[in-house]
């Protein structure tokens, strides 16, 4: 710890110093940057850049344009605005991001805090943890994905259908580092003294999980989360790289590199923009991980 | 050693049942069965021929039980027959493919020396690559070099195969045309110029996966020299007054290689996942095509099977990884 006299003697606050350290990781700030401004467009965007609704002769003569004032992305082969399809585009991916991101992390600490906490428990889920991790996911996602997107379309239509089965689908195979980590984390954190203390005046099992062993794991589950999301937003663009995703009207970036696979040789262009916007999320999302690992390490924060 | 070794061999055995269980049982209850594709204007009593030869009316847990024991004793004994001319099978029925209604192993047979030459090759450059560029980070921390290193690791963990591939394709075979778009898996090796032509179309899809592998692999040879560069041993060593190759490349390397083996074992299993993509983008005609293509088809069995073989791979090099661990080091004894 090194000491700067008088300004340092007043003691700054947990999240400040969080702050400090994130600030001071150069990658994890751009990445800041660059999701915050990638967000913003994909959320304000569509509300800004509306273009023309086209009638189908006009389409056909607008299409496969490129890059212009009028379509500032060109336009794909049914004549429809590259840039607007972008944004919505990456509205569902960076959803799907998210959205995947909790289902896995909210499981996966489920089965952590109580395969830690409770040692009857531990063995069989810590087993079932490791099943998962044997199981050859990819595989079993797309079959996953094609099995059941018939019926869960007829159920639920097929936009929201879609949505939900490759969500959870992500979902329930992705929990597992999540599982792990915080069961570390719980079974070091019940041994501390404030736990007996609570459970020697009766606190309930309940209530010391969620007073005094959540959110003393919320650091790692965080970083586990940050990583997540990137993990997500690209094992949902391999499976609409592999035909296998959302349907061609409801489009995710991965979607649209599929798509435009096919006019790579002529229209290279088209290709390049979704790929870019999921390589610069992906980046981002792994820098700002990367800074809050360091930011939320208490033995590097300070250094 | 070896009765650790047993042991977690016989431990592999019930989650490998499981995890069979678990995949036969997602794709044979899944709503979209190959039985609802038949078109309406079939009759009813032809549909039903049709179920029966395929052998899909009979009970779940029957056909669970007749799939594993075609797995691991109809197909094995099939090979061995075909090897040394035994006839320990029989005509025992394989698993025959839905699609093409040949068995499924010998599919598989024909599609993975095509995928085992891409992924291995890979692979094998990935890990080339990894090495020197996570040792001379580490020896030079925060120098440009590691700096730049960081960075390529960083971008290499995020551009996803699918959009690097596509990026080469577009850069060095449509712009520089250097080299060819497609795999071409027709081609056999018979003289100098076909080889060439081999080594032409394998480079984009090795040079794709070796890359996103050499990113992950170089970082952990990064951080496993940094923690060994700081121990006693090294600063002995070094007072001994030993040049700092024989420093670095005899005592710090050998010792940091120990947990990268087994990285580099665990990561085996994953690239063939990960091949899926390469193999649909270059048009590599290799088992992870093959699945692709079953899964489009609903061929049920050929995708099980796919699946199955995915993840005793896993299973496989996790207890080789661990062993290969034990081995390497013997500070670590599990007995």
């Amino acid at each position: 710890m090194t000491d700067h006299g008088a300004a340092s003697s007043r003691p700054i606050s947990h999240n400040r110093a969080v702050w400090q350290q994130f600030r001071s990781h150069k990658g994890a700030l751009f990445g800041l940057v660059i999701l915050g401004l990638l967000t913003l467009a994909v959320l304000i965007g569509p509300l800004i850049w509306v273009p023309d609704k086209l009638t189908v002769a006009e389409a056909i003569k607008l299409k496969n344009q490129g890059p212009s004032l009028r379509f500032p992305l060109g336009t794909d082969q049914l004549g429809r605005d590259m840039l607007s399809r972008m944004m919505l585009a990456g509205r569902i991916s960076l959803a799907v991001g998210f959205v995947a991101m909790i289902i896995a992390i909210v499981f996966g600490t489920f089965i952590g805090v109580i395969a830690g906490y409770y040692r009857k428990l531990d063995g069989p889920l810590m087993r079932l943890t490791d099943m998962f991790l044997a199981l050859p996911l990819v595989p079993l996602l797309l079959v996953l994905v094609v099995l059941f997107r018939d019926r869960v379309a007829g159920l639920l239509g097929p936009e929201l259908g879609a949505f939900l089965l490759i969500v959870f689908a992500i979902g329930i195979t992705s929990w597992m580092q999540a599982a792990r980590i915080v069961r570390g984390e719980v079974l070091t954190l019940k041994e501390r003294e404030y736990v007996l203390a609570a459970r020697s005046i009766g606190t309930a099992p309940r209530r010391i999980i969620w007073r005094h062993i959540l959110p003393n794991v919320i650091s790692p589950v965080m970083v586990a989360a940050t990583l997540g999301v990137a993990e997500a937003i690209i094992t949902e663009s391999v499976l609409s790289f592999l035909g296998l995703g959302f349907p061609p009207d409801f489009p995710t970036w991965g979607r649209l590199l599929f798509d435009a696979l096919s006019y790579m040789q002529v229209y290279p262009e088209r290709v390049i923009w979704p790929g870019l916007a999921i390589s610069l999320t992906v980046l981002s999302v792994n820098f700002i991980g990367d800074g809050l690992r360091d930011a939320l390490d208490p033995r590097i924060r300070g250094r | 050693m070896l009765t650790f070794t047993l042991r977690r061999l016989l431990l592999a055995i019930p989650t490998l049942l499981v995890i069979s269980l678990v995949i036969f049982l997602l794709v044979d209850l899944a709503p979209g069965s190959p039985m609802s594709e038949i078109p309406l204007t079939v009759p009813p009593d032809v549909r039903q021929r049709m179920i029966e030869a395929l052998g899909a009316d009979q009970p779940v847990f029957f056909r669970y039980f007749l799939w594993l024991r075609q797995f691991f004793w109809v197909e094995p004994a099939t090979l061995f027959d075909s090897w040394f001319g035994t006839s320990l099978a029989g005509d025992e029925q394989r698993i025959l493919s839905w699609q093409s209604r040949s068995p499924v192993f010998t599919i598989i047979g024909q599609r993975i020396p095509q995928t085992l030459t891409v992924i291995g090759t890979a692979y094998l450059v990935a890990v080339l690559i990894a090495l020197p560029i996570g040792i001379y980070s580490a020896y030079r921390q925060y120098s440009f070099f590691d700096q730049a290193g960081t960075l390529f690791a960083m971008i290499g963990f995020s551009v996803p195969t699918f959009f690097s591939g596509t990026l080469f394709i577009i850069i060095f075979a449509v712009w520089l045309g250097w080299f060819p778009t497609k795999y071409d898996t027709q081609l056999s090796v018979t003289d100098w110029p076909s080889f060439l032509e081999r080594v032409r179309q394998m480079v984009l899809p090795v040079m794709t996966l070796a890359l996103a592998n050499a990113a992950a692999i170089s970082r952990y040879m990064r951080s496993s020299m940094l923690d060994n560069m700081g121990m006693d041993y090294v600063r002995t060593a070094r007072a001994k007054g030993m040049p700092e190759k024989t420093v670095i490349l005899k005592h710090v390397l050998r010792n940091s290689l120990i947990p990268v083996v087994t990285v580099i074992a665990l990561g085996i299993p994953s690239i063939f996942g990960g091949a899926i993509i390469t193999e649909n983008l270059f048009g590599v005609n290799g088992i992870g095509a093959a699945l692709i293509g079953a899964i489009h088809a609903n061929d049920i069995p050929m995708v099980q099977t796919l699946a199955f073989i995915f993840a005793i791979l896993i299973v496989l090099f996790n207890l080789i990884a661990d062993v290969l661990y034990g081995l390497l080091d013997p500070r670590i004894r599990y007995d």
